[in-house]
């Protein structure tokens, strides 16, 4: 990390821990939760996500004094709508598979609140270089925790990880069953609920 | 003919609760649902903006970015449907602006009690969720505009229903550090298990 000066650093290091753009700023669980039942669309997705996020925090930010502050909702939709749509084409096309899974959700990253949240709060006020490492960092801290989501509901759910099988078959045999619960919706709002609260213990972070 | 309709309306609000089994806007769930009555105006503000973004999306998506859509202007091969982001997200930001402004004219009662909720449905990310949906499932005109509807009450119902139930909450004894947000989404894992059990019905 030396390659990156403090301020930086902090800036990068501040969202994956004690600033979490889900856990802590609420930010962004509607695409968060839907595509976690399997690793290898929660995967493209968080590289969706930070793509999006550090590039359109970056433009926003070059873009910040021109943008007249009446219309910048209206400008900031239609810099991440462009954003997301070349993300969504290339998706389509060297990963079809992956984004049928992911179906309308690629398109849901427009109005991921992280993505207008951080250009609202953030790239607004700040250079462009900070707001690329800003993108950068809360884009890793959400995938942080949509990883760990789906590794669970994989794990939990599938009895794999990214795919391979990790419980014997002999637990099987022995009358062990996937919970059927984690593959359903239900399944990711309890683990993320969960997640939230490990999460405050170790961060310790109090809400009101 | 009718049935087709009630049982997209049932699957819409129930069966496939756009917010407990697709979780489209959580964001505002989430922040909203502290307090019941702000959660009936911005049930109230989705399920109406729900109903009439989703048809126009529709009739923007036929006539003009599907393929084949521009035939009638003389160009049978053009298919602009990558343009369909961009241009739902337009489309929902003009109609939130226009119902706020028919409704500052005609029913300034319901602006008031909606006002401050309206800009923030632009970025709800249910309303764009519903268009992308019905896109992808290629449902007609009218199939649009019962499943909008339908999208925008299975929202509402799941908001005041949270917000009712974290009124309740305020008299228990949470762990502290499961309070807000972990007590917030353990709960609504049990409110779309309650829902879930909808799906048994065969319609």
């Amino acid at each position: 990390m030396a390659l990156l000066s403090k301020k930086s650093q902090q800036v990068l290091n501040d969202p994956l821990m004690n600033n979490n753009p889900i856990t802590l700023q609420v930010l962004g669980i509607c695409s968060a939760l839907a595509i976690t039942v399997k690793m290898d669309t929660a995967v493209v997705m968080t590289l969706a996500v930070i793509a999006v996020l550090s590039v359109s925090n970056t433009i926003i930010s070059i873009l910040r004094n021109l943008i007249p502050s009446k219309v910048r909702i209206i400008v900031q939709l239609a810099i991440i709508a462009s954003l997301v749509i070349l993300t969504d084409q290339i998706l389509k096309a060297y990963m079809y598979d992956i984004s049928k899974q992911l179906s309308v959700f690629v398109g849901l990253i427009i109005t991921n609140c992280i993505v207008m949240g951080r250009a609202e709060a953030f790239a607004m006020q700040n250079t462009p270089g900070k707001s690329f490492w800003d993108g950068l960092g809360n884009g890793l801290g959400y995938g942080m925790i949509l990883i760990v989501v789906s590794f669970f509901r994989e794990l939990l759910g599938s009895g794999s990880v990214f795919g391979f099988q990790v419980i014997p078959d002999s637990f099987y045999a022995a009358g062990y069953e996937n919970m059927g619960l984690m593959v359903l919706s239900p399944g990711a709002f309890i683990i993320l609920g969960l997640i939230v609260w490990v999460q405050r213990i170790v961060a310790k972070i109090e809400e009101e | 003919m009718l049935e087709h309709y009630i049982s997209l309306l049932t699957k819409a609000v129930f069966v496939e609760n756009i917010l407990l089994a697709y979780f489209l806007g959580m964001c505002s769930f989430l922040a909203i649902s502290k307090k019941v009555d702000t959660s009936i105006g911005l049930g109230l503000a989705v399920t109406f903006v729900l109903t009439i973004t989703s048809p126009a999306n529709w009739a923007i998506h036929h006539f003009f970015l599907e393929k084949g859509a521009l035939a009638w202007a003389g160009f049978p091969d053009v298919d602009l449907s990558f343009l369909n982001f961009i241009v739902f997200i337009a489309v929902i930001a003009a109609m939130v602006q226009l119902v706020e402004m028919i409704l500052d004219r005609f029913s300034p009662i319901l602006h008031y009690n909606l006002g401050i909720f309206l800009p923030l449905i632009a970025v709800n990310c249910s309303i764009l969720g519903g268009a992308l949906f019905l896109v992808e499932r290629d449902y007609n005109f009218l199939e649009s505009t019962v499943f909008g509807f339908g999208a925008g009450l299975g929202w509402f119902l799941a908001i005041i229903s949270m917000a009712a139930i974290r009124y309740r909450l305020r008299y228990s004894n949470v762990p502290v550090k499961l309070r807000g947000l972990g007590i917030t989404m353990l709960l609504t894992g049990l409110l779309s298990m309650a829902f879930m059990a909808f799906s048994g019905i065969d319609l």
